[in-house]
């Protein structure tokens, strides 16, 4: 297993925002320097001048007219919201107490 | 006549038209047969036989009444559990969308309801489309019907199942990596990929935005053309919706047989490839060289680099889709949550299932600061050079013809503890959708085993009607989409 693949778990969990069991980050880890080992072939590829395909059919800029067209009414947009009050969601206190 | 339960999609069409069923009839059908085998197939996350039947009796009010919505009105048409049917609830596979229910409808699912299809039921799959063996839904595993032990492919093997076991005429699925495509070849049914931009991906849920599609699962080509008429075409709340002109798919199959010209990929049959597998696609490719085809050996270079590719670029996608699963809008929401940010990591901690997690850590890995370069850039000019071979294959042939999977259905549990090898299984499918091509998996015969064996036509660009056309060739004289397994 070469040193560059090597991998931080806890460094990537946490950019994604997911907390991990014990038994998870340690199952991920050998298993994720698999795949990685596994992504080693990718670097033998001469790819100097290949432009970058991020979709097979490049479609840019597609513009719609701004007409206005009915949408969802507040109740249809807080159908799924886990927590509500007065049309809006309530999450957690985001500001810290003075 | 045989059980309707078991007829094509087609064929219950003309009965219909002719008055000699009703939709009704063909709905109780279903809904018996589902009644009687799901106990051992678990296709269905839900499925709710009175709305179900109210449905078919207004499809055929409509046709008493002379107003016939066409060739679908009153077929019903099971849908994987991540296409957004106004009022009903989509999982995913996910504990974290456990109770959503979707405001709107999904393009796909309104155009199926405009033509008066029955929308039958929410089909199992793996969580949010990774997997291969439908495996990884957190509800429960499904069963192929040819061989209970063993599992269905994935990730739409709750469609594939429902399709094979008769517990639905047709359905949907979508496909990413192989997702309509290996399953349907594992469960001895008809699915098509469509090109990328064909179907609207409006309502969704996406995965891999740059490589998923949806597409029919049935028991004939001919089902396929007909499902594949009525989802397909612009639609401008897709901003990656392409302006096709889209053409009369069944007229093509009626067309008069041409000698097409077919190419074998020899990286598809080379190591890896199980000999009975190899054998019931050498003798599609057979039947091609019989009825006049021109078959030619080819090459795809690039082809060994695609299953790294794809697994730098669609879990880096994903995990940019899935940052909007947060605890906050929608989904579940953590109640052990000190914060804020909090909030985030226990609600998806909770909520998502392992390799949902493993894909979503590997994306944001290739994408970090430092691996950008290395993994995901490298990855997409890959890419590139992947869909150059596949397009200077067809500067010398109409189509292509592979292995859709490299074995039959293996044993539930059997892989679920090496992801790599799960992610072998779909080797010969996952190069297509980096290409945006259309790919149809046709059944081909079966091991000896008895598991079903599919073989894959590979199309150029939304050139639909003549993949279909070339598949048709096959299906219509062989039908082994029609054959039951027995339950």
């Amino acid at each position: 297993m070469s040193e560059e693949t090597s991998i931080d778990i806890d460094y990537v969990a946490t950019l994604a925002r997911i907390e991990l069991t014990d038994e998870e980050r340690e199952q991920f880890s050998s298993q994720l320097e698999d795949i990685l080992d596994y992504f080693e072939r990718i670097k033998a590829v001469d790819v100097a001048g290949i432009e970058p395909t991020a979709h097979a059919f490049p479609i840019y800029n597609v513009w719609e007219e701004d007409v206005p067209e009915p949408g969802l009414s507040p109740d249809e947009a807080l159908l799924n919201a886990p927590e509500q009050r007065g049309n809006q969601i309530v999450v957690p206190k985001v500001v810290e107490d003075a | 006549m045989s059980d309707l339960y078991y007829q094509s999609a087609a064929e219950l069409a003309r009965l219909l038209e002719k008055g000699e069923i009703s939709a009704r009839q063909l709905m109780q059908s279903v809904i018996d047969r589902t009644h009687s085998v799901e106990e051992k197939i678990h296709a269905f996350l839900r499925f709710d036989p009175d709305e179900a039947l109210v449905e078919a009796e207004k499809s055929d009010q409509r046709r008493a009444a002379g107003k016939s919505l066409g060739s679908l009105d009153g077929i019903p048409i099971g849908l994987k559990d991540l296409i957004c049917v106004s009022g009903q609830g989509l999982t995913c596979g996910s504990r974290i969308l456990e109770n959503y229910v979707s405001p709107y409808d999904a393009t796909c699912a309104a155009r199926l309801k405009e033509r008066g299809a029955i929308l039958w039921g929410r089909l199992n799959m793996d969580e949010f489309a990774m997997g291969s063996s439908t495996e990884n839904s957190a509800f429960q595993t499904t069963c192929n019907p040819w061989n209970t032990e063993c599992i269905p492919g994935g990730s739409s093997g709750g469609s594939t199942a429902a399709v094979a076991a008769g517990e639905t005429i047709a359905a949907l699925g979508s496909d990413t990596g192989g997702s309509i495509r290996q399953p349907a070849s594992l469960c001895g049914v008809v699915g098509l990929k469509p090109s990328y931009g064909l179907v609207s991906r409006y309502g969704l849920a996406a995965f891999a935005s740059s490589l998923d599609q949806i597409g029919p699962i049935t028991r004939t080509v001919e089902d396929s053309a007909l499902i594949l008429q009525a989802i397909a075409g612009h639609d401008a709340r897709d901003s990656t919706s392409f302006k096709a002109h889209i053409p009369d798919y069944q007229a093509a199959l009626k067309a008069p047989p041409r000698r097409w010209k077919l190419g074998l990929p020899r990286e598809y049959f080379a190591e890896g490839l199980d000999p009975e597998i190899r054998q019931a696609v050498e003798k599609a490719v057979d039947f091609y060289k019989n009825e006049g085809c021109e078959i030619v050996e080819i090459s795809l270079p690039h082809t060994e680099l695609a299953l790294p590719v794809y697994y730098i670029l669609a879990p880096a996608e994903a995990s940019s889709n899935l940052a909007r699963y947060d605890g906050v809008r929608y989904t579940h929401r953590s109640e052990r949550a000190e914060d804020h940010v909090d909030l985030y990591f226990k609600s998806r901690g909770e909520g998502f299932g392992q390799e949902v997690k493993r894909r979503i850590i590997l994306g944001a890995y290739v994408l970090s600061s430092g691996y950008y370069d290395a993994y995901y850039l490298r990855a997409q000019k890959i890419r590139t050079l992947i869909r150059n071979d596949f397009m200077d294959a067809f500067k010398k042939v109409d189509a292509l013809i592979t292995p859709v999977s490299p074995t039959a259905a293996f044993k539930i549990g059997e892989r679920l503890d090496d992801p790599l090898s799960m992610y072998l299984s779909d080797i010969y499918t996952l190069s297509i959708n980096l290409a945006g091509l259309p790919a149809i998996s046709v059944p081909c015969g079966f091991t000896s085993k008895k598991l079903p064996v599919g073989v894959q036509i590979i199309g150029q660009p939304f050139k639909e009607a003549e993949m279909l056309s070339i598949a048709n060739l096959y299906d219509s004289t062989h039908r082994f989409g029609m054959e039951h397994p027995e339950l």
